[in-house]
């Protein structure tokens, strides 16, 4: 699929005075401009964000990295990043440790064990959990999860409680950081399970059946054949995965209880993460507010612009291989 | 694929044991779990209770460990190891199986307890939050209205930039487009929202409303089109283009006549999808727009509802009855999205002869 096919060029009719055709030159420059459209766009969103965030950066009495706190609108402004950036990323390590073996585990099965008769369908139905919108896995999340959590975060507490993450030490397992976690999980499986499946597709049919032919398990067979073939491809899933936990909005803001403060115990009522506490504080703020949200939402997009960039690179950099099985 | 490699790694794995090796029966798996569930329903009586999930726990592990150990005493380490991993790989699979259903099973049933006709047809005008009744005729108008016009604006310019990748792009401009569409696609919808505030309302002074909402999806719509549409270009035989190009037909009425109408099915597939996508979106238009309780069919004036933003209000007021509002409004929002999904698939079907 991914063999760039690259089309003749239209023949340039040369005609003696003209060069090129009037409606050519007019289309090309059209697509053209809509090619430099996109960069534009990305451009500007950067370049709006930095310019609205400024006078939250210029009053800010707070560090902007280090202070834990959120008073934007107070006077003098007092806020900073600090326990924002904390819950972003111990809720998306989190999720991830949770969903890439189970991702993984989900292409491999579709991909080398399901019968060939209903592996399709088995993905679509995989696929269909990333058509479900993110306000129901919130909704299903805080309505539903939450009341099945206690068992587990319990047990957690009760056994692995001398891990400091895993201790509870309130008593009250609702609204954490674990729960958000589990619903993310849920939520980047497919992104995750996806990409894997169709790198793990492209693993020339040549190797595989040269592994079993010399006496392979079928395990031994993924483990020497399709895991060293498709690692770049599954990190780089990893990477879209991490990209959408990381600016997951309305799931998170809907489960966590939206602490300003960094709480190690993530089985405990805490956490909030820059995406969510735009979307809870967005109505509330006033002028530096709003500024001091926008400059929380621009270190979001530079974090994820530089996350989906690396995933983005590393594809681009086996792409070669990515046409052996034609 | 004629032969499936399950089969190959079957007849393999059949011949080298029946010629060579012990291996455990047909039906090791089933006895295994028997043995499993004999031991866990000991451990439960011997024990404190467990409870449901915990027995389940008990019990899948003791099924590992009886396989395993079995297929190690008669088969071997690495039929063993290989035993494991199916286990493992199935059990996986079986997890995000079970959260699927989980999921989809709670709002159906959960929604259809509150869903009435009388939901589809009256708004929230005048039902206070602890009342019963009301329904999400604003947000359904709302929605359609939004993503409407964010499909008017993002499918022209992604089709155009899809064709300049396609059947334009050479050298290191359209690397670049190529590289920034990949990376769009994993901007966070929060962003997307966030900078078309502080585009179009404060820079150009514009009130919040529908319109800046369907801006803000336009963004998010923009490189799913141009991916999808991209995919479909490519696959338009060369033999099409080359065959016009000797008729002495000039370039860009080859593309919009023949390469165009050739896709043409593929392309609203992928409309479709990208919509199906955006139309659950709720965080860019909750920054947008926010929310309305009446109906407001003016997508230029003032905030309008939208069906995302009517389950999260509903949710934040937190009443039985607005939870209950909750579960309808997300259930409605299911629909809507496998009906766009279900749409694409029939303009899939209807077209496909037409691109052979």
């Amino acid at each position: 699929m991914s063999t760039d096919l690259k089309p003749l060029d239209a023949p340039t009719p040369r005609v003696q005075g003209s060069s090129v055709r009037m409606g050519d030159r007019v289309f090309t420059n059209l697509t053209r401009l809509a090619g430099i459209f996109v960069l534009v766009l990305m451009a500007a969103i950067g370049a709006f964000l930095v310019w609205k965030a400024i006078p939250a950066f210029r009053d800010n009495t707070g560090n902007f990295f280090t202070t834990q706190e959120w008073f934007p609108d107070a006077s003098p402004p007092f806020f900073g990043i600090a326990a924002l950036a904390f819950g972003t990323a111990i809720s998306s390590v989190v999720a991830m440790v949770i969903a890439v073996p189970v991702a993984i585990g989900t292409a491999l099965f579709i991909g080398f064990y399901a019968s060939r008769r209903i592996a399709t369908s088995l993905g679509f139905i995989i696929d269909v959990l990333a058509a479900v919108p993110s306000i129901i896995y919130g909704l299903w999340g805080l309505q539903v999860l939450m009341l099945h959590m206690d068992g587990i975060t319990k047990w957690l507490n009760d056994y692995l409680g001398f891990i400091p993450l895993f201790r509870n030490e309130i008593g009250i397992y609702t609204k954490s950081i674990f729960i958000a976690s589990v619903v993310l999980a849920i939520m980047i499986l497919p992104t995750i399970s996806a990409l894997s499946r169709e790198v793990f597709l492209q693993v020339p049919r040549s190797h595989r059946e040269a592994s079993l032919a010399l006496g392979a398990t079928r395990w031994e067979m993924i483990r020497m054949a399709v895991i060293p073939f498709g690692r770049p491809g599954v990190i780089s899933a990893t990477m879209l995965g991490l990209g959408r936990a990381l600016g997951e909005t309305i799931a998170v803001a809907l489960i966590l209880s939206a602490a300003f403060e960094i709480n190690w115990h993530i089985t405990e009522p805490s956490g909030n993460t820059f995406a969510a506490n735009i979307a809870l504080k967005w109505n509330e703020a006033g002028p530096i507010g709003l500024s001091a949200l926008i400059a929380s939402g621009l270190i979001l997009f530079i974090i994820t612009l530089v996350v989906n960039m690396i995933a983005r690179a590393i594809i681009a950099k086996h792409k070669e291989f990515s046409g052996a099985n034609g | 694929m004629s032969v499936t490699d399950r089969d190959d790694a079957e007849v393999l794995e059949g011949l080298s044991s029946q010629l060579a090796m012990k291996t455990l029966p047909r039906f090791a798996a089933g006895y295994s779990a028997l043995i499993a569930a004999a031991l866990t329903a000991v451990i439960v009586a011997l024990t404190p209770a467990q409870g449901i999930a915990g027995s389940l726990v008990i019990l899948f592990l003791l099924y590992m460990v009886v396989q395993t150990g079995w297929s190690f005493a008669v088969e071997g380490r690495r039929f063993a190891v290989d035993r494991l991993a199916t286990t493992l790989v199935t059990t996986m699979f079986m997890i995000a199986l079970a959260a699927l259903v989980w999921i989809i099973t709670s709002v159906v049933i959960r929604g259809l307890s509150s869903f009435s006709v009388d939901f589809l047809t009256s708004t929230m005008r005048n039902v206070s939050p602890l009342r019963e009744g009301g329904g999400l005729l604003h947000a359904l108008v709302g929605t359609l209205e939004q993503v409407g016009m964010a499909a008017l604006i993002a499918v022209p310019i992604s089709i155009l930039v899809a064709i300049y990748l396609v059947e334009y792009g050479r050298g290191k401009l359209s690397t670049w487009v190529t590289f920034f569409v990949d990376v769009m696609t994993g901007v966070p919808s929060i962003v997307a929202g966030l900078f078309i505030y502080t585009f179009w309302v404060l820079t150009f002074g514009f009130e919040r409303s529908g319109f800046a909402a369907s801006l803000a999806l336009t963004i998010l719509m923009i490189p799913v089109i141009v991916r999808s549409t991209e995919e479909m270009l490519k696959i338009v035989p060369n033999d099409l283009r080359e065959a016009s190009y000797a008729l002495g037909v000039p370039k860009w009425k080859t593309i919009l006549r023949i390469v165009i109408p050739t896709a043409f099915g593929g392309i609203v597939t992928g409309i479709m999808l990208s919509i199906a996508r955006v139309a659950g979106e709720t965080a860019p238009l909750l920054l947008t727009t926010f929310l309305s309780q009446s109906m407001n069919g003016n997508l230029m004036a003032g905030p309008q509802a939208s069906i995302p933003t009517f389950v999260w209000d509903q949710i934040s007021s937190g009443t039985p009855a607005s939870i209950d509002r909750a579960w309808a409004g997300a259930l409605v929002l299911i629909l809507v999205v496998v009906i766009f999904y279900g749409l694409a698939r029939l303009v899939a079907k209807l077209t496909a002869p037409a691109s052979e």
